[in-house]
This record gives C-alpha cells, structure tokens and sequence, in this order.
C-alpha cells in the first residue's frame, strides 16, 4: 500500500505526543516527593528518555518487533534499524511509514519503565537506577511487547486484545514497581515523618500532560488517522474524566474532603484502565471502564496504605490494579462494531474472549514479576540498590545529584 | 523561664520534635533559615561549574519552658540532633522575662 500522508502526520504527532508523557510524569511524581528529592524523581524520569531511546534503536525495537523467534522475543536481525526504513511494513502499519511505526513505539518503551519509578522514588542509587533501566527495557520490556504486539508473538497469536498496552505498560510497570517497593524496602521514617506531596500544582501540571499526551498512546495506536482513531480519542478522554470524577466522589464521602490530587489520581486511573480497551469499546462501555478505574485504584490505594508497604507514588494501586480492570473490561466491553479487526466481548455475546484476557494479564503479572525481582537481586548483591541512610536524611538532589531543586 | 533555640539538621526536625512532644514540650515555633557555623558548606554543580553554597540551609526551632525542664530539653534536643559530624548545631538558651496568652490574657507560667 501506499504511503497515507494524514496517517503519517497523525502517527508522527502522537509519536511526539507520547513523548511529552515522560516529562509530565516526571512533573506528577516531582511534585508528589519531598522537596529535597524533587530533581532526583525528575531525572530518573529524564534518564528513560536518553537511554531507552538509544537502546530502542541499538536492538530494543528489534527485539520486541523483529522476526519472531518461538513467539517470545524477536531476533536481532533489525538491530540499528537494519531494514528498518521509509516503506511502509505492511504487516503492523499498512499505510506510514516502517520508522514512523518505530518511533512511535520507541515512547512507549520510554515511558513503561519511567512509570515504575514513583514505587522506588525517594531511595535508590542513580547508578543502580540506570543499571536497572538499561536490563528491564531489554529483558523484561521487549518480550512483553513482543509477545502482545508483534508479529508472531504468542499472546497476540492467541487472540488477546490489548489496544495501546494495558499488558505491555501499564500491569507490566505496575508489577515491577510492587517488587521495587518491597525488594527496597520503606523509605527512612515510613509511617513516622510526615511525607508530604511539595508541590500539588506540579501534579496537575503532569496529570495535564499525562492527559493530553494520552490522546497520542491510545488514538495514536490506531496507526492511522480517521474513524477508529476518532472512536479511540472519544473514549479515553471519557473514561479519564469519569473516573476522576468517581475518585473525588469516593474520597470526598470517605475522608470528608474533595482532593485535588485524588482527582488527578482518578483521572490517571481512567487514563490506565481505558488503554487497553480504547480501540475496541464505545462511549457508554468508557463510562463504566472510567467507573471501575476510580473505585478499584482508590481501593487498592486504601490497601495498600493498610498493609503499609511503600510504593512510595502509588504505581502498583494505579497501574497494576487500573491496567488489570483495563484489560478485564476490555474482553467484557469489546465489540466488533466498533473495530472490526478486534472481537466481540463478553457482554456482546461472546464469552470465550475473556480466557486470552485473563492468561495475557496473569502472563504479564508473573513475568515481570520475577524477572525484575532477579534483576534487582543481582543490582542488590554488586553495586547495591539504596543510597546511604544519611543520603537519604539530606535528600537525593543533593545527595545523589549534588544539584538542588530549590536553592533559593 | 527560658527560651530555648536550637538550629538543627533539617532532616533531624522530626526527631527533635517527636521525642520534645513524647516528654511533654509539643509548644513549639520552626524556622527555615540559612547560616553558617564552622562547617565550610557544599558544593553544587550548575552544567559543569561548580558553586560552592556557604550558606547553609538549616532549621531553627524555638521553645519557651519553664527553668526546671531545661536540663531535659537540651538533652533530647542534643540526642535527636545528633550525627557526630560537622554541621549538628547548637543550642542557645536565654531568659524569658513574661508570656502573655492573647486569648485569656494569662500570664507568666500559665501562659506557656
């Protein structure tokens, strides 16, 4: 097929768009930590975007879309972009061209393991976090993506719907940011000194961004510009305005206050929960997605402040439990009406769709499960994972980066 | 009775201020400031060039108490503020000569 020019401008926007959600989260995150850690959450979210976007073009890309090798990861035969060019790959997108898809895909691989950093903010090494970036995108990121996304990859082959990566990003980042948190261990003080978000305008400034460059991870993943992607935009931007709503509801009759960062944290979870279905359900299906995203993520939220384990930004209660009820719901919702190259849900009367749903999540759960926990083992044993106590005391801006947010 | 000053780590208000209020003194006034003692301050780099800050951020806390409790005050507050390195701080004490309650105009004693 020939190269559309509007689905090229499209994919190349979002592709810019998706970028912008790696800075916006580092605002979100940098206004949730202390003070003295601001610059620090900030650059491990800047880190992702240096680094994940060499290796992505070194052999990441290759590895999670490259010829398949047994279903589970691709081979390296599209390292440094070899063959990768300007003609269009017919088999993911027919109409743009093959670097267009790539690049596009590149934001995702940046921003996956960027969102796992609000679990570990706070207590660990730079040098550890870079070791520890550079082996989850390449051993845990790009199977993943592999295995839902390309061609050949065995949950894809088993027919699981996953429009723009409740799988692949949002349960695998909030798997691994549950081991992060509990592998790390507490932040000095937990539960004893208050810790306190620093700057609550910063967190809108990033759910702002968060929201405006979801537009481009979930329409964007159309892959083409038109009807679907359309369809796609209607319904992640209803699903995040729901559940923020429902968020700020349930706080508000819970703790007796409306929270303006319970509100952006509901919006995020609506964001999250929608991801995976936003190419297959239609507005009234987002409603009830952005519902159960605000009541589910603000649950787990409630848990986990019980159980009293550290996932210091709330990573594993927004994008572990939002992505899991994202993907759920995709095989509950789903229709072909609205897409016909996905299939019909559950309450569309086809029941059986729920199984590659349900195997895809707990595929992903478990994987990233253990592969981080050896990744972090390994950084443990050699270099170590955690800053020195008294490091942490003074604050990792100084500590670690010896450049401060505020020096004024 | 007394004033009590002390300017402390920032990363050690907690303590400080926990273990005051575990034995009864939870009045207290925190300061942000900056100073400098015989601790020479850090350095920073800004894209390469370093600055050297001399000025110090720290926390001052403020408590007034009766005469009877100093020798406690001074020893959580010399317990808590502790690292051994330099940089730990000191504490001033000073007399009060009166303390007013604005609202029930008690005075003296009563008031603090």
């Amino acid at each position: 097929m020939p190269i559309d020019t509007g689905d090229t401008a499209w994919l190349l926007v979002s592709s810019a768009l998706v970028l912008i959600m790696t800075p916006g989260l580092a605002f979100f995150y940098g206004g949730l930590v202390r003070r003295k850690n601001t610059n620090a959450v900030i650059m491990q979210c800047f880190a992702c975007m240096l680094l994940v976007s060499t290796t992505w073009v070194l052999y990441g890309y290759s590895m999670a879309f490259g010829p398949d090798v047994g279903g589970l990861i691709g081979n390296l035969d599209w390292a440094g972009l070899n063959g990768v060019g300007l003609e269009p790959n017919e088999a993911y997108a027919a109409t743009v061209p093959h670097q267009a898809f790539m690049i596009f895909q590149a934001m995702f691989a940046i921003i996956t393991p960027a969102l796992i950093i609000g679990a570990i903010a706070d207590r660990m090494k730079f040098s550890a976090f870079m070791i520890f970036l550079l082996l989850w995108v390449t051993v845990v990121y790009s199977p993943i993506a592999h295995w839902v996304w390309a061609v050949g990859g065995w949950i894809r082959g088993m027919g699981a719907l996953d429009f723009a990566g409740g799988t692949v990003v949002h349960i695998n980042a909030g798997a691994a940011a549950l081991v992060g948190a509990l592998y790390l261990g507490k932040r000095r003080g937990f539960g004893k000194d208050p810790m306190l978000p620093h700057n609550i305008p910063f967190v809108v400034l990033g759910t702002g961004l968060l929201w405006f460059g979801w537009f481009g991870f979930n329409a964007g993943s159309a892959l083409a510009s038109g009807a679907l992607a359309t369809s796609a935009f209607v319904v992640t931007h209803t699903a995040t305005a729901v559940a923020g709503l429902t968020w700020l509801i349930i706080g508000w009759l819970h703790k007796g206050n409306p929270s303006l960062i319970g509100a952006c944290t509901g919006a995020v979870a609506g964001l999250v929960a929608i991801t995976p279905a936003s190419g297959f359900v239609d507005p009234l299906s987002s409603v009830v997605i952005g519902v159960g995203a605000g009541a589910f993520c603000y649950a787990a939220v409630q848990f986990k402040n019980k159980k009293g384990f550290d996932d210091a930004l709330d990573v594993w209660g927004v994008h572990g439990i939002g992505g899991t009820w994202g993907a759920i719901a995709t095989g509950l919702f789903a229709q072909k009406a609205i897409n016909s190259a996905g299939a019909d849900g559950l309450f569309f009367g086809n029941a059986a769709q729920m199984i590659p749903q349900i195997i895809g999540v707990a595929a992903t759960w478990g994987y990233s499960i253990i592969v981080t926990f050896v990744i972090l083992f390994i950084i443990n044993k050699t270099i170590g994972l955690r800053v020195k106590p008294e490091e942490e005391a003074v604050g990792l801006d100084l500590g670690q980066h010896a450049e401060e947010a505020y020096v004024d | 009775m007394l004033k009590v000053e002390a300017v402390i780590r920032q990363e050690k208000l907690n303590d400080v201020k926990n273990a005051l209020t575990k034995a009864g003194f939870s009045g207290i006034t925190v300061y942000d400031v900056k100073g400098r003692g015989r601790q020479k301050g850090y350095v920073l780099n800004f894209r390469g060039r370093e600055m050297r800050v001399d000025l110090i951020s720290k926390t001052k806390i403020e408590l007034i108490i009766d005469d009877k409790g100093l020798d406690d005050v001074i020893k959580i507050i010399k317990e808590n503020a502790f690292t051994g390195d330099i940089g730990d701080g000191k504490i001033f004490v000073s007399p009060v000569l009166d303390v007013i309650r604005i609202r029930t105009g008690e005075r003296g004693k009563e008031a603090i």
